[in-house]
């Protein structure tokens, strides 16, 4: 007993901290949210069972639910690739036969770096609206613009758009990949004549698939937890007509202005749900087109 | 035909550059236009894609200061206390946790490692309402202790994992001499691994500034009284309040508000990039 002690003791006395916070704010409230995602919850009074209440309104009766299901969906769906394409193609142009590449870098990342701030949320608010610069730029070819956020069929794209502009971390984790990449294998394909297309999908796509493989999963993560941007730009509501009801926006609705903290609770799971089963099936699909450098043979 | 191959490839070169350009002006574009926006009367914001105002309007940047009820001096005030309480509790739990992640032995390390990991993955949204209820009962809402607390308790695994990755390329003949000197387990963590790892200390150190002084969601939900709100929690008010009448005056303050991420940015982009590429986040 004293020699376990003694053995330990040194870990445990610094894994504390984090020990105290993944019991009381990770592993407790993860629990807890289960819990009261089979309850009514309104902060008030006691929470009340109901069973599979929260559940069953929200996937047969809460059209909201399904919306920002919709909508946050599309967005993943848009935003995450079109992010890596251009992180992609920016890494490659910036990767090969340049020198100076540091200050584009830079550029390149800063607005990753302020992304996540409330400025460049209103930013973008005024910049598509109705009078922005983005119509003032279209009248230039005679092109009249609309309120591009006011829009419903368009709120969306203007989210993209945003996430499209940040694309700078994906693109320095795709630059450090490539520079792990022999040189002399594209030498030697350039002596024997191949076409860059070729050599794209011969060579650099097949081994940077981990490196695309550990982007997407991340950057899909990611894109589900969307919140301050969406909460901005959507006034806080997941206006106009709900089209920019991300998840997170409808979540926190639902708990901090109607006080549903049960079925705050129970979006959350299925939130949490929702990741881990993509997160998943990209583990799981990923032998079929992933290989790593030292599993080959 | 040399010649002619080297020219076809400055050439290129050139194209790219030329390229590279028009793709950092689109990048730079909508910053600027906010900067310049922030200097202009209100009339012209949205009369011309020009960045250059007529009239420079510096007035946008004292009017705007005290344009809500409570001054920007007391948010930014507000943020710097909870910026850099978070920042200390951040370097120093999460650099104990990857020391013994990376360089001690204990029972069950694996195990709490990949939960750790695991808890990494999982949102914060699912957290959120407990810990609400939580800091609620504990009196803590409207007080910064929801906001620094668990900063203190590690929450942010992705340092601890930025960390690791470093202490683990330190020597391990170094803690052993320390250890057969006898050195204790902290003396060795805090004579050996940490003089050794400044640069991810201050990378960390960095990052942790930088998303705390942008966060939204937890001062939002843990913060009631204007007195005591942050810098974005003050943004979205001055939105709701000023936003239709005043642009000029609330983008002079979302200037202001980036205004500190810019100098970190611009005076650590070797580090914070190199903190991206090795550890993979963000």
């Amino acid at each position: 007993m004293r020699r376990f002690f003694s053995r330990n003791l040194p870990g445990y006395m610094f894994l504390l901290p984090w020990l105290l916070g993944f019991f009381l704010l990770a592993l407790g409230p993860i629990l807890a949210s289960l819990y009261l995602g089979f309850t009514r919850y309104d902060m008030v009074s006691a929470p009340r069972w109901v069973g599979l209440d929260n559940y069953q309104y929200m996937f047969e009766r809460d059209r909201r639910f399904w919306k920002a299901l919709e909508v946050t969906f599309t967005y993943v769906a848009l935003a995450v690739p079109l992010r890596l394409a251009m992180a992609l193609a920016v890494a490659m142009l910036l990767d090969k036969g340049l020198r100076s590449i540091g200050l584009y870098r830079a550029i390149f990342y800063l607005p990753s770096i302020l992304g996540a701030s409330i400025a460049i949320a209103i930013l973008w608010r005024a910049m598509f609206g109705i009078d922005g610069v983005v119509n003032q730029a279209l009248a230039l070819f005679g092109i009249q613009g609309i309120g591009w956020i006011t829009t419903p069929s368009t709120s969306i794209y203007t989210m993209v758009v945003l996430a499209m502009w940040q694309f700078g971390s994906p693109m320095l984790i795709f630059l450090a990949g490539l520079r792990s990449i022999p040189r002399d294998l594209y030498e030697a394909s350039e002596i024997d004549g191949t076409s860059p297309v070729r050599q794209f999908f011969r060579i650099t796509l097949p081994l940077l698939a981990p490196v695309v493989f550990f982007n997407l999963v991340l950057q899909m993560i990611e894109a589900f937890k969307t919140f301050s941007s969406a909460f901005i730009i959507s006034n806080g509501t997941g206006a106009p007509a709900d089209s920019l009801l991300f998840y997170t926006v409808y979540l926190f609705n639902e708990a901090f202005r109607f006080f549903r903290m049960g079925y705050a609770s129970a979006l959350a799971w299925v939130l949490l749900v929702i990741i881990a089963v993509i997160t998943v099936i990209a583990f799981a699909t990923s032998k079929y087109w992933v290989h790593y450098e030292n599993e080959r043979d | 035909m040399k010649a002619r191959r080297k020219k076809r490839a400055r050439n290129a070169r050139l194209l790219k550059h030329v390229f590279l350009i028009a793709l950092s002006f689109i990048m730079l574009y909508p910053l600027l236009w906010l900067f310049a926006s922030s200097l202009k009367p209100e009339s012209e914001i949205f009369a011309s894609l020009a960045l250059w105002p007529s009239d420079i309007q510096w007035s946008n940047y004292t009017e705007g200061w005290y344009g809500l009820p409570v001054s920007f001096t007391r948010f930014y005030w507000n943020s710097t206390i909870v910026t850099v309480l978070s920042v200390i509790g951040n370097l120093i739990s999460c650099s104990f946790a990857a020391y013994a992640f990376a360089r001690l032995q204990f029972n069950g390390k694996t195990l709490l490692f990949s939960l750790m990991m695991m808890t990494m993955m999982i949102p914060y949204h699912v957290v959120l309402i407990p810990q609400y209820v939580l800091f609620l009962n504990l009196g803590w809402v409207d007080t910064y202790l929801p906001l620094v607390v668990p900063r203190f308790l590690a929450a942010d695994g992705f340092f601890i994992f930025l960390m690791m990755q470093f202490f683990r390329q330190i020597p391990r003949e170094l803690d052993e001499a320390a250890s057969i000197d006898g050195c204790s387990p902290f003396k060795i963590y805090w004579a050996v691994i940490l003089p050794l790892s400044l640069p991810a200390m201050a990378t960390a150190a960095i990052f942790s500034m930088i998303w705390v002084w942008e966060d939204f969601l937890a001062p939002l939900i843990y913060l009631n009284d204007i007195d005591s709100y942050t810098v974005p929690l003050a943004l979205r008010l001055f939105l709701d309040q000023e936003g239709q009448s005043n642009y000029g005056q609330m983008f002079a303050m979302s200037v202001l508000s980036l205004v500190p991420v810019l100098i970190f940015f611009i005076a650590f982009q070797k580090l914070i990039i190199r903190g991206i590429a090795t550890s993979g986040m963000k």
